[in-house]
């Protein structure tokens, strides 16, 4: 559902506009201080015009008044409009979702078996511990753990993913989303949300923006900000009585009005960051969801961010899925040939990726065949945990194939012989990254198989980019320490964790923690839980475990293992925005001071004019400038507060540098060059 | 050529002296055995015995708090009572009676915020008694104040998940005993030497050897010289970033300061501490380069506004010319430049540099008259103390208010590398920062609100000298030196009336607790927290790029709070 949704702009556009009046609400302004001062602004100056326009009171030219308040009004209104556009696509994405979550029927059984006994009840009325029977064709009525029985889901409601996925019994596969819907066969399910508290509930909420809490990142900067605003409140005050001060020394009359110090303090608020601080906020966060990834917090992201230790699971992430056979090793004399063939049987009835690629491999260096044995003439012994080997049994000849420990057992037992050189083989293949499989006839070893771990391209690049912004990469296998190093070495990673365990990532996140680090992890499984809940940020697949969801601050609804850069990216992208903006928009204040003090203050002291370094025509139009271009810079602003400032991996002294320059010498310089533009503009009609 | 020597020797010589102090500080507040260790000691177990201090307990930043405002106010209410009652208490040759109690009021805030506003005149209304045993002891004290707070922040950078940050009273004791009180004595032998005044004897009266008549027909005939124990309370006004002077004209006088050489020590001695303690503060929290970064950027913003004021001192104005009857070219025997208000024994270089050393470190003792002072010059020391007096700033109180700048530029640079903001490894979350934008305001929210409304008043513009521009000058630099603590005056304005002390009073009290409450609160806060890991994705805060941004943050927040009030006041007569 979360990439469909991009060509509903223009829906969204219109619907914003309704809806920035509807915000128009005190109730609703009082929630950004900063916009509900240029809300109080607005009534005052309309309060103003309407005693001018009455003849009740003139504090400035009525036509002035008007303007200006007219202008106050826009302001309010785009501040409303940017918000609402942020909102936009997130009611969207929350409407799609709605649909797929109907009130339907379910079949309640009295015990988790698919056999007994059951009613038909509405989905809502469902209670975490309840068991339901779901069919071919029918909607899973609630998020739950499966307890038996397997099928094929259609998740498109929830992942936008149209192909169909496996749910099951037990294992890491067993956890199911309301509203997803069985495709084939039946699942018994036991329930595990209340009503309202679903998977696909949160994931409205989220979208939606409804269950949004301001981050204590935005509130620190909102403190910040009403800090500024209550100083341009003391400073419009004051001014007002230093003037009144100056009139009486100087024994001139009225010369400054209500309304101009009105503009001067709205435009003296930092109004550009305050109107666009929750847009940021929403805008980010719908970043994330187009990511297909779901965050249970806006804190998560911005925790993103901070992030500078990932610990990334080696399969999937720094190596494509499967190890492939790459070379034949033979030892103690036998060929390569003759191990090649042993192989090849050894593995005909292997149909793990690795098997195949032997069998592959095979063919491809010496032209063996798939041979069709008798059944009778061949029995293949399956993997087994004890023994970890596998292999065939050819009429009196034993084939086997494993890991060299388990072969130097199996062939000391049958009285052969585990050579120094098969054993230097061994050692040769883990050094290089590989997994050595050691391959026997009888009592006697014939050579080892590489199989190799294919790097994925472009990871070094990634993690070098990565390192230069300060995060650590951290590969996460379960391989032996030589084979972890060896493709720690090749991918560029900085650390890896071998023959890794869910209590050593535990320890491992811990320990990182402790030294300072903030920690992203992506998981699973149920055993993954504890460190989940440990990391920083946890992304948890969505193919995983109910628990390992729980456990996680964030979904990935894709379960794409390389997700969690992204993630960075986009919290890094999303602070960034918010600091940028907040640089510009206090950047803007040196421009709208030159234009505005000295027209408020040339009819005391003439001498002042010298201040007007731009030149502009009147004090009329100086104030309307620097008003319509606070006003306008906002909705300039929009489509920048959407989409985040470009965002490239660099150290934290770089990017400093190249926003510093961006946003703070461009806010000095943008509204000089705006404010002049306008005044010529406005000069031409006053 | 040879101001801009004497300008380059004052600021070596500063940096000399800092250095070494601000290590020899850490270590006494770090506790620490000292050279002085052996000597001081004792008397400190004594006292803490005498007192019943534990001097191994450790507060928590609430009790912290309590006590250091407990203090202060126990020492306001003495002092308070012994300005009222000086008329019946000893050492009063001179048998002056009590003040009335807004004048008490207001001296005993501005002794015990570190302030040193004189609504009151030294050598006219104030008993030896009230010099030594109030003042003087509220000079040693509020400097150890401001010490003991800013050591709580840097605890609170420095610790881990820990609730505490100290022992209030013994960072006071240390401060005074082994930094403050010894550095006195070495200031009062050196100034003494050169001839400032230390004795109880009754005031001096001479004849004239010509009778004096004054423009209003009254004939004079007799002189006064006024003694006292000046040097002693000299020295500390100088090092403790005081500045209350032990005569009305403070450091002009040349009972107070007679020579060149004098001059250089009472000079010095203003900025020694608030310099040392960059350097302590650097030491403290292990990394001396982000000490020099934070030195550096104060050090910046004083050479420049040194460089504005001599510059412009020494070119004048082209009223001050008069149409070429005053020379304003310096010439062989002639200063030049603006002399007004300046003492001939110091000339241009070392009144424009004492005036920048004093209006940044939040001193407030002058050698030379501000209200004089061409409108930059005078808009230069007015916006000094606008900063919140950060540049330097006050003993201790200067670095801590520094740091809180400190703190709002990371929030704003440390949100564009795409972080949430840390300084010094510590997060800056909203409780920081709410309490670092309280610490920043207070001055400006303070001097503006103070202004705004004394200048509403009829009575307020009666009290001034001058009128139009410089009017609004004098009105904004009384409100700038009691809110930046500076307690400096601009002269020209009679401030010993009920309203003005009493706003005054009130303004100096907001300026001075509203932040060392926030500090203190920051500190217990950051202690707690954990420290993060310096990565490359760390904002650096220990180079010339964050120097150059919080010193863009400081002019920032005060070119926009004081802009305004400022085209007003001096950018106006500039203009005129």
């Amino acid at each position: 559902m979360m990439r469909k949704n991009n060509s509903l702009s223009k829906e969204i556009f219109s619907s914003a506009v309704a809806e920035a009046f509807k915000k128009l609400s005190p109730g609703k302004q009082l929630e950004n201080p900063v916009m509900f001062l240029v809300y109080m602004s607005s009534v005052l100056t309309t309060l103003l015009f309407v005693a001018g326009a009455t003849g009740f009171y003139e504090d400035a030219p009525v036509w002035f008044s008007l303007a200006i308040a007219v202008l106050l009004w826009f302001t309010v209104l785009f501040a409303n409009f940017a918000e609402a556009i942020a909102e936009g696509r997130g009611k969207a994405q929350a409407d799609a979702l709605r649909s797929a979550k109907k009130d339907v029927d379910a079949f309640r059984l009295i015990s988790p078996d698919y056999q007994a006994e059951g009613e038909v009840v509405a989905a809502s009325s469902l209670r975490p511990g309840d068991f339901v029977l779901v069919r071919a064709g029918e909607q899973i009525p609630a998020d739950g753990e499966v307890v038996q029985g397997a099928a094929s889901v259609d998740e498109s409601a929830v992942t936008g993913e149209s192909a169909p996925v496996i749910r099951e019994s037990g294992g890491d596969r067993s956890a199911v989303t309301g509203g997803t819907q069985v495709l084939s066969d039946w699942l018994v399910i036991q329930v595990t949300s209340e009503p309202g508290k679903s998977f696909l509930d949160k994931m409205i909420a989220m979208v939606e923006g409804a269950a949004r809490k301001k981050t204590p990142n935005e509130l620190a900067l909102q403190i910040f900000l009403v800090a500024l605003s209550i100083i341009f409140i003391l400073v419009t005050m004051s001014l007002y009585s230093y003037k009144w001060f100056a009139q009486n020394e100087l024994n001139v009359h009225e010369v400054i009005s209500v309304t101009q110090l009105t503009a001067l303090l709205v435009c003296l608020a930092p109004t550009t960051i305050g109107a666009l601080l929750s847009a940021i906020g929403i805008a980010g966060m719908s970043r994330l969801n187009q990511a297909n990834v779901l965050a249970m917090s806006g804190r998560a992201i911005e925790a993103a961010g901070d992030v500078d230790v990932l610990l990334l699971d080696k399969t999937g992430t720094i190596t494509l899925g499967n190890r492939q056979a790459s070379e034949f090793i033979p030892v103690d004399g036998a060929t390569a040939e003759e191990l090649a063939d042993a192989a090849q049987l050894a593995s005909l009835a292997d149909e793990t990726p690795e098997g195949r690629s032997i069998v592959q491999l095979a063919k491809e260096q010496f032209g063996i065949r798939e041979r069709q044995l008798a059944e009778n003439e061949v029995t293949f012994v399956p993997f087994a945990a004890q023994t970890r080997m596998s292999g065939a049994d050819i009429g009196t000849m034993q084939i086997r194939k494993g890991a060299a420990d388990a072969l130097q057992r199996y062939i000391e037992e049958k009285g052969g012989v585990f050579s120094e050189e098969c054993r230097q083989a061994v050692d040769r293949v883990a050094k290089a990254g590989g997994t050595p499989l050691v391959v026997a006839r009888d009592a006697r070893i014939l050579g080892v198989i590489y199989l190799k771990d294919i790097i994925k391209d472009g990871v070094k690049d990634k993690f070098a980019d990565l390192r230069r912004m300060g995060i650590k990469t951290i590969m996460i296998t379960g391989d032996n320490p030589v084979t972890a190093a060896a493709i720690a070495a090749e991918a560029g990673v900085d650390d890896f964790l071998a023959e890794a365990t869910p209590e050593a990532k535990l320890a491992m996140i811990r320990d990182y923690q402790a030294k300072g680090h903030m920690v992203a992890m992506t998981g699973d499984g149920t055993n993954d839980a504890p460190a989940l809940a440990q990391a920083d940020v946890a992304v948890a697949m969505n193919t995983g475990t109910q628990a390992a969801k729980e456990a996680g601050n964030m979904v990935d609804l894709d379960s794409s293992p390389t997700k969690l850069i992204e993630i960075v990216r986009i919290g890094k992208q999303l602070l960034m925005t918010r600091g940028s903006l907040t640089t510009f928009s206090i950047a803007n204040d040196l421009a709208k001071y030159f234009a505005i003090v000295p027209a408020l203050f040339a009819g005391l002291y003439p001498q002042l004019n010298a201040l007007n370094v731009m030149g502009l025509k009147s004090p009329e139009t100086a104030i309307l400038s620097a008003v319509v271009y606070n006003a306008f810079i906002i909705v300039a602003l929009i489509p920048l507060a959407l989409k985040g400032v470009a965002y490239r991996e660099a150290s934290a002294a770089s990017m400093l540098r190249h926003n510093l320059l961006v946003y703070g010498a461009g806010g000095i310089i943008v509204p000089f060059v705006c404010i002049k533009l306008l005044d010529m503009l406005f000069g031409l009609f006053i | 050529m040879q101001a801009m020597l004497q300008y380059a020797g004052y600021l070596i010589l500063l940096l000399v002296l800092a250095y070494p102090l601000g290590k020899y500080i850490d270590n006494v507040m770090r506790g620490r055995w000292v050279w002085l260790s052996p000597v001081i000691r004792p008397v400190e177990r004594f006292l803490y015995r005498l007192t019943g201090v534990n001097e191994r307990e450790e507060m928590t930043w609430k009790k912290y708090l309590g006590c250091a405002l407990l203090f202060n106010f126990c020492g306001f209410a003495l002092l308070f009572a012994l300005l009222m009652l000086q008329g019946r208490l000893p050492l009063n040759p001179m048998e002056l009676s009590g003040l009335e109690w807004p004048l008490a009021f207001n001296t005993a805030v501005s002794f015990v915020t570190n302030t040193n506003w004189q609504a009151y005149s030294g050598e006219l209304q104030l008993s030896y008694i009230s010099q030594m045993f109030g003042l003087t002891v509220q000079n040693f004290v509020s400097a150890g104040t401001g010490m003991a707070v800013l050591y709580a922040l840097i605890r609170g950078f420095v610790r881990t998940y820990d609730d505490t940050i100290g022992n209030f009273w013994t960072d006071l004791t240390k401060s005074v005993g082994y930094v403050l009180v010894p550095l006195a004595v070495v200031v009062t032998l050196l100034i003494g030497s050169q001839g400032v005044v230390q004795n109880f004897e009754d005031y001096t009266t001479y004849n004239l050897s010509e009778t004096v008549v004054t423009e209003y027909g009254t004939a004079i005939s007799k002189g006064v010289v006024p003694g006292g124990p000046a040097a002693s309370q000299i020295a500390i006004k100088q090092l403790g970033t005081n500045g209350g002077g032990f005569f009305g004209t403070n450091s002009a006088h040349p009972l107070e300061n007679p020579t060149p050489f004098s001059n250089l020590v009472e000079m010095l001695s203003i900025l020694l501490i608030p310099a040392a303690l960059c350097f302590s503060f650097g030491n403290a929290v292990g990394s001396r380069r982000q000490g020099v970064t934070i030195f550096a950027a104060m050090f910046a913003l004083l050479v420049l506004g040194m460089g504005i004021i001599g510059f412009s001192e020494q070119a004048g104005t082209a009223q001050l010319a008069q149409n070429g009857a005053v020379l304003l070219e310096a010439g062989d025997m002639q200063p030049g430049g603006n002399m007004e208000g300046k003492e001939t024994r110091f000339g241009i270089a070392s009144s424009a540099a004492w005036a920048e050393f004093t209006t940044a470190a939040s001193n407030g003792s002058v050698n030379s008259m501000h209200d004089s002072y061409t409108p930059i010059g005078g808009l230069i020391t007015m916006l000094n103390m606008q900063l919140g007096e950060v540049v330097f700033g006050g003993v201790g109180c200067g670095l801590y208010g520094m740091l809180c700048f400190a703190i709002l530029t990371v929030f704003i640079a440390g949100l564009m590398v795409g972080r949430t903001p840390e300084f010094m490894g510590k997060k800056i979350e909203p409780y920081e920062m709410k309490m670092a934008v309280l610490a920043c305001l207070a001055t400006p929210v303070a001097i503006l609100a103070g202004s705004g409304i004394a200048s509403m008043l009829p009575e307020v513009a009666e009290s001034m000298n001058n009128h139009g521009a410089h009017g609004l000058s004098e009105l904004l630099y009384a409100y700038s030196s009691c809110g930046g603590n500076n307690g400096s005056a601009f002269a020209g304005f009679g401030a010993d009336t009920v309203f003005l002390n009493v706003s005054l009073g009130i303004v100096m009290l907001l300026a001075r607790f509203l932040p060392i409450v926030a500090v203190v609160a920051i500190a217990g806060s950051l202690a707690g927290k954990k420290k993060l890991a310096v990565t490359e994705g760390t904002l650096p805060t220990d180079n010339v790029m964050f120097a150059g941004l919080l010193i863009a943050i400081v002019l920032l927040v005060g070119a926009l709070s004081f802009f305004p009030a400022l085209s007003l006041g001096p950018i106006a007569e500039f203009l005129q």
